[in-house]
């Protein structure tokens, strides 16, 4: 499977640094992680339907090669295939199974076009949220100078309206960044900008916490005996070991990362609509949707089960890499 | 817990100060124009005195004095008069709409009431939910119940709620027509069957916020439980012979609530963000759609008022939650 490895990547890169990592002998402890992960029914789930969903978006438009913005006016509102069940009389094609919309443009390309961005909008914006929150959790908790200011700022952001704020930050800078990146670029920027730069609080105060519980062990007093600079301590020591809750914020990160796109083009102010997002999608259906219930219902589904794979993966993954549940 | 009080008030301030500066110096990079949808056929001098008129003329920090103190000053004022019939305001200029002209407060209040309905009711019936949910989930752990009440609230967390309440439109108003998809605030209750009409609009939108609540709460609710039944002075009460109602609903349930309610103080806010996308699909004109209006229409004073009566809430929940905390567990106390 190919998620195996996308698991198991990170450890490649910190094996080798990792101070008390036991040698070849015996096993790895990732694949520990791994097989007690494997026991979550509902992560293992969540792990098959986002890989499915992932591949369905990547390699989708290679085999289903229909332009997802080519207008077909004499084959518009075509229902889906198996509307046909039970209505005969509806306007139904095996060239289109997920039916067109009132353009013509074909669903499912748009779906998968959608997807294509809904994903790389929450995996960027995810990742974006993870190393802001990773660097200034980390500065805080092993600088003591810098903790008192550094936690008070992140209070103060966290006090902040933050959707009000996106949406403010949406409208205001949506035409100087088009006109500087392109229509596509420039809003795509600026949402994953947006999204990363309002939730990576919580990763740092967890980081924040971590770290401190850290300093106070006794390899981290053997390694600064010896003399290692702050710097390789930090890379070496800390962030190894704070890897655990970090993956589990990220989980729940790109949850709400997707979500909150959605949520930006639900209410209009997200990727214009020539654009698709599974969010915008959803959008431009809500007011057809008496006559065509399924044009709202498989960009919802997609966002929908997308994101409770996720978070099953999140559940999962705390629960594997909690020393104390794993063996049990 | 007096001293704490005071001190965590007076420390808001400077932080409240801190928001509407960012909320501000935000909108103040705002390249659209309020003069936009004039006439063409206005000469340059004169659009540029109505702009002064609009008080753009100003630096920015003295645009922000003013703002700041028609927001803590000037419309408290108008406030006290309206409820008093005094006249401490004498007049002084409010806070003025770029859209509409007449006051933000105004039309702020006119909007309150449609949102206040139905986010608080959304929350209660959300809170008044997760509760039971997270107790029973909890003394009957990884039981079936416990197995759906994780499951449901899985659900609330990843479905979203434009997609949910487009979900139940199409299936209570669609196709089987038992209730109206657009909320009507024009609708007064005088009667039974107005009552009826109230009930039956308001039971989508309440529960699509409740949905979400329900969720959070239940959780904290259940690893809250969990923590108190394992704890000493629980089978100190079972080895006394107390019954088992007695233990979980007074022992346990009581001290099990002690960080639930600081949860629940502490999404309180959320809920008004959440509000806004609610109102959006059911189309009720409350604040969050008024933002939303406002937003598109450049109306910076409409917006930056909104906004910062949100962090208000915020900070002041935060608070809330931090003193109840206090109040409730004297372990907890921070001084």
């Amino acid at each position: 499977m190919t998620d195996i490895s996308t698991q198991v990547q990170p450890v490649d890169k910190i094996d080798p640094n990792a101070p008390f990592q036991p040698e070849e002998k015996s096993r790895n402890q990732w694949w520990d992680v791994w097989d007690q992960f494997r026991s979550h029914k509902g992560a293992m789930a969540g792990l098959i339907f986002l890989t499915f969903i992932t591949l369905f978006c990547a390699f989708g438009p290679m085999v289903w090669d229909v332009d997802p913005g080519k207008l077909d006016i004499r084959n518009k509102d075509v229902r889906p295939i198996y509307v046909a069940v039970w209505d005969g009389d509806a306007k139904t094609s095996w060239a289109r199974p997920m039916g067109t919309d009132h353009l013509g443009r074909d669903i499912m390309a748009n779906i998968m076009q959608g997807g294509r961005i809904s994903l790389a909008v929450g995996w960027t914006a995810m990742i974006l949220a993870i190393i802001i929150g990773t660097f200034v959790g980390v500065l805080a908790g092993y600088f003591k100078r810098l903790d008192w200011g550094l936690m008070r700022f992140t209070d103060l952001v966290l006090s902040l309206p933050l959707l009000p704020l996106l949406l403010v930050m949406m409208l205001l800078f949506r035409d100087p960044l088009r006109a500087a990146f392109g229509p596509e670029n420039g809003i795509f920027l600026l949402i994953v900008f947006g999204i990363g730069i309002t939730s990576w609080m919580q990763t740092a105060r967890i980081v924040r916490g971590d770290v401190m519980a850290l300093k106070e062990r006794e390899f981290v007093l053997a390694a600064r005996s010896i003399g290692t600079p702050p710097r390789r301590m930090i890379t070496r020591h800390i962030l190894p070991n704070v890897l655990s809750p970090i993956m589990v914020s990220a989980t729940l990160g790109l949850a709400t990362a997707i979500i909150t796109e959605s949520a930006l083009s639900f209410l209009g102010l997200g990727f214009p609509s020539d654009f698709p997002t599974w969010g915008k999608i959803l959008f431009d259906s809500v007011d057809r949707m008496t006559a065509f219930p399924e044009r709202v219902l498989w960009p919802g589904l997609a966002i929908s089960l997308t994101v409770l794979a996720v978070n099953y993966i999140g559940d999962g993954l705390r629960d594997a890499l909690d020393p104390r549940i794993r063996g049990l | 817990m007096l001293n704490y009080t005071i001190r965590r008030l007076v420390l808001s301030i400077p932080t409240l100060l801190f928001i509407a500066l960012v909320i501000f110096l935000l909108l103040e990079l705002a390249p659209g124009d309020p003069m936009g949808q004039m006439p063409l056929t206005i000469p340059d001098d004169v659009k540029q005195r109505m702009r002064e008129a609009l008080g753009l003329g100003e630096p920015w920090y003295t645009r922000f004095y003013l703002w700041l103190y028609q927001f803590f000053v000037v419309e408290p004022q108008y406030w006290i008069d309206g409820i008093f019939g005094t006249n401490f305001a004498d007049g002084a200029q409010r806070i003025i709409s770029f859209q509409s002209r007449s006051p933000v407060f105004e039309t702020i209040a006119e909007r309150m009431p449609q949102t206040l309905w139905v986010v608080g009711m959304s929350y209660i019936v959300g809170v008044g939910i997760a509760l039971p949910i997270g107790i029973i989930s909890a003394y009957k752990q990884y039981s079936v119940f416990d197995q759906a009440g994780t499951f449901v609230s899985m659900i609330g967390f990843s479905v979203p709620p434009f997609f949910s309440g487009v979900l139940l439109i199409v299936i209570f108003s669609v196709n089987l027509g038992w209730l109206p998809s657009i909320y009507d605030t024009t609708h007064q209750v005088v009667d039974w069957e107005t009552m009826k009409f109230q009930f039956q609009q308001m039971i989508m939108p309440v529960m699509v916020l409740a949905l979400q609540t329900t969720a959070q709460v239940s959780r904290y609710m259940r690893a809250s439980m969990l923590d108190n039944l394992g704890q000493d002075y629980v089978r100190t009460a079972r080895a006394k012979g107390m019954t088992e109602s007695i233990v979980i609903m007074r022992h346990v349930l009581r001290n099990s609530m002690i960080p639930v309610v600081t949860v629940i103080a502490l999404g309180i806010p959320s809920i008004f963000g959440g509000a806004i996308i609610t109102e959006q699909i059911f189309k009720v004109n409350g604040l969050g759609q008024l933002l939303i209006l406002a937003l598109q229409g450049n109306d910076i004073p409409m917006v930056m008022t909104i906004t910062f009566l949100l962090a208000v809430m915020i900070v002041m929940f935060n608070l809330i939650a931090d003193i109840l905390y206090g109040v409730l567990d004297p372990r907890i106390r921070y001084d």
